[in-house]
């Protein structure tokens, strides 16, 4: 009996195998052709000086000591990092916390809630390219939808994208706008899971909304945080579209709207108007970025994991 | 009966192989450039081209302006690309040219070269092998758009000295008019917009200064320049510090402003969105009268041959024709630019006007000098000049952080 299960097993895990490794390796290689090599050759490249647009001999970290300690690249670097943690905290406070209460106010199912539920969410399906367009038009000094409603109540043209002061409130103002609607559902659907027998148990012992929402409902939604909080931080770091819409390669005016993204694309790759490539400084930017983010990602992972099995 | 349809459709294979042997003979060459507006221009040009030279059919192929340099790169250090590729001038073609990306022209292969004047061909020069790689396709001139319309209506001459023009701005700006139409809110015409209004002020012989070593961007000259630039503010539109060159372009031909600060290089286009527009193009406020009027001039770019090509032969014969007089002049007509070739004749009033004044024109400095390395000088003055307008740094300091950055790489600013 044993002999038998043996003579028929070994060649069906090997058929299993088999298949398993066929399925794979498909996305493996779409893997490791456009995501591995890509990431690898940034690393490789990090640590070369480029003559032109080619590689011209190995020169360890300058490019790394160029880009964090030496000026004026230190300074652009830091400029650019500073706004994403600016980024980050902005978009933690005002779009998660705006989603969270949102959240918490369609899980109460008053009249309407589906529709304010679609309208919350409408605005994530649109491209951010359009959505920075749109807010680009809206933002004009003079001719801009907001300008010409301030103008009602007697508040002259105001360059929201042309002062260093507004330009990147305005930029974050529109992403919070975009993109709202996202933390907005995962924190229901987090909420939607908390069991109606433990809300209720709650209402029966006299807790009132605010108490619901901070003793029972937020230590709960501890996964959907979680998720929230990572990919606004990896968004943050990450930040390039909307940016670039609205204020340009450069992050004008004058670097206040200037990011990671944007620096290192124009490191990078250049542009037209102000001048060269360098993929060897691009490409330690890059690494930097990379670094920094799946580190602190990491990092943070396993902290907020913890917390929601403490919670 | 089955053998003789075997026969007709190797027959007709055959045929079809033949035609095939012929057509791949007769060299179909691809045209790459970031101007998608000039697509039935260039194609016109090209067709002229073919007539002349049967075997040879060019396609004309644009990317979008801002992504071109990557998109050219990408495909160059793949060994593909067009076979002519329209390239920018001085530091941008220096990079593709120290890559080997780029065919050296010389009289041999391209012996048009010999109609372009010597600054011109300072554009498309290797400094390294003083070799010529991409041929000149247009000058650029920076000055002052006029609208003579609104000059009329308010009763008042356009300004000639900056004098004139702080006394004529207050009075059309008092008559409800915005005097100068451009504000802060495009990078790269934010630099051209400080060579246009700083260049009279500084002159010939701080280019010689500064080019030779003699002094830097912190020389009184130049400070007191960019000092020029704030006594504007008042005569730009409201909340100037947003509004890019678009709606500068806007506010001018709309007649809701009197002048712009712009290019050559939109004539063209102004003419296009308000055919009914009656506009002057002059050279910027002289410093003080009976000085030299200088506009700004630099060449834009050229025609390079893509040194993978297989093609090679065709392309330089399409870069040999593009440098001709036959060309220029056709060129000139169809797209409102101003050719470098010698001899070639601009009957357009305005843009004759231009080429005039491209005769005591100054060079747009930081392209034409500081554009070779990292950081240019275009990446420190568009990051610094909006800072500067908007009063958190002074024109001291500005000229300061040219010169510093400049210094990493430009060896005559060192310890200055």
């Amino acid at each position: 009996m044993t002999e038998g299960w043996r003579h028929t097993a070994k060649p069906f895990a090997w058929r299993r195998s088999l298949w398993i490794a066929a399925l794979l390796t498909p996305a493996l290689l779409v893997m490791v052709l456009f995501v591995l090599w890509p990431l690898l050759s940034a690393f490789r490249f990090a640590f070369y000086e480029f003559n032109g647009l080619r590689p011209s001999g190995f020169i360890g970290l300058e490019n790394f000591r160029k880009v964090l300690f030496e000026k004026p690249y230190s300074d652009w670097t830091w400029n650019a990092f500073k706004h994403n943690v600016i980024a980050f905290l902005a978009l933690m406070l005002f779009e998660n916390g705006t989603a969270f209460l949102i959240a918490f106010a369609l899980l109460k199912a008053l009249p309407g809630h589906r529709i304010h539920q679609v309208i919350v969410f409408l605005p994530v399906v649109l491209s951010a390219v359009i959505v920075g367009f749109l807010w680009k038009l809206f933002l004009h000094p003079l001719f801009g939808l907001v300008n010409q409603l301030l103008g009602l109540v007697g508040i002259g043209a105001v360059p929201w994208l042309g002062n260093e002061n507004t330009a990147l409130g305005s930029i974050l103002f529109a992403n919070i706008w975009h993109w709202l609607g996202f933390p907005t559902l995962v924190l229901l659907a987090g909420m939607q899971r908390i069991s109606k027998d433990v809300l209720e148990a709650a209402r029966l012992d006299g807790a009132g909304d605010y108490a619901l929402m901070t003793k029972i409902v937020w230590p709960l939604i501890a996964p959907s945080v979680t998720i929230v909080t990572i990919l606004t931080f990896i968004g943050s770091f990450n930040w390039f579209e909307i940016p670039y819409v609205m204020a340009g390669l450069t992050g004008s005016p004058g670097g206040s709207t200037d990011v990671l993204g944007l620096y290192f694309y124009r490191t990078a790759f250049g542009s037209t108007t102000t001048g060269i490539q360098d993929f060897g400084q691009g490409s330690a930017l890059a690494v930097l970025m990379f670094v920094f983010v799946a580190g602190i990602t990491a990092i943070a992972l396993r902290y907020l994991r913890r917390r929601e099995i403490e919670q | 009966m089955s053998r003789r349809r075997i026969g007709l459709a190797l027959a007709a294979a055959s045929f079809a192989w033949g035609c095939a042997t012929s057509l791949a003979h007769a060299a179909d060459i691809s045209f790459w450039t970031w101007r998608q507006e000039d697509k039935a221009a260039y194609n016109a040009l090209f067709a002229d081209f073919t007539k002349a030279n049967p075997d040879i059919h060019v396609k004309f192929e644009s990317f979008p302006d801002e992504n071109y340099p990557t998109i050219v790169s990408t495909a160059l250090a793949g060994g593909k690309g067009g076979d002519v590729i329209h390239t920018h001038a001085y530091g941008w073609l220096e990079q593709f040219v120290k890559a080997g990306y780029f065919e050296p022209l010389d009289m041999a292969t391209v012996p048009s070269l010999a109609n372009q004047p010597a600054d011109a061909l300072v554009s498309g020069t290797y400094r390294a092998d003083k070799k010529v790689y991409s041929l000149p396709f247009a000058s650029q001139t920076l000055g002052l758009f006029i609208n003579k319309d609104v000059f009329a209506k308010a009763g008042l001459t356009p300004p000639t000295t900056w004098d004139e023009f702080i006394t004529v701005s207050k009075a059309l700006k008092e008559k409800g008019i915005y005097p100068l139409a451009n504000g802060m809110g495009t990078s790269w015409f934010n630099e051209m917009f400080v060579a246009i209004f700083t260049n009279p002020f500084l002159g010939q012989d701080f280019v010689s200064d500064l080019t030779s070593g003699k002094t830097t961007f912190k020389d009184p000259r130049y400070v007191a320049a960019l000092g020029k630039l704030l006594e504007l503010r008042p005569y730009m539109p409201d909340g100037f510090e947003g509004i890019d060159y678009e709606t500068a372009g806007q506010l001018f031909l709309s007649g809701k402003a009197a002048m712009l600060a712009g290019g050559s290089f939109d004539i063209a286009t102004y003419r296009s969105q308000n055919p009914a527009i009656n506009m002057d193009f002059v050279a910027p406020p002289m410093a003080k009268a009976g000085d030299t009027p200088q506009a700004t001039k630099f060449f834009d770019g050229g025609y390079a041959v893509n040194s993978k090509s297989a093609n090679k032969e065709a392309a330089l014969k399409l870069v040999n024709w593009m440098g001709t007089k036959e060309f220029g002049d056709k060129f000139s007509a169809l797209l409102g630019n101003i050719s470098p070739i010698k001899g070639v004749v601009i009957k357009d009033e305005l843009l004759s006007h231009v080429a005039k004044l491209n005769e005591t024109a100054m060079p747009h400095i930081n392209v034409v000098y500081f554009r070779f390395e990292k950081p240019t000088g275009s990446e420190l003055l568009q990051g610094d000049i909006t800072k500067m307008m908007s009063g958190s740094i002074t024109p001291d300091q500005l000229a300061a952080d040219l010169t510093d950055g400049l210094a990493k790489w430009y060896k005559p600013f060192q310890g200055k």
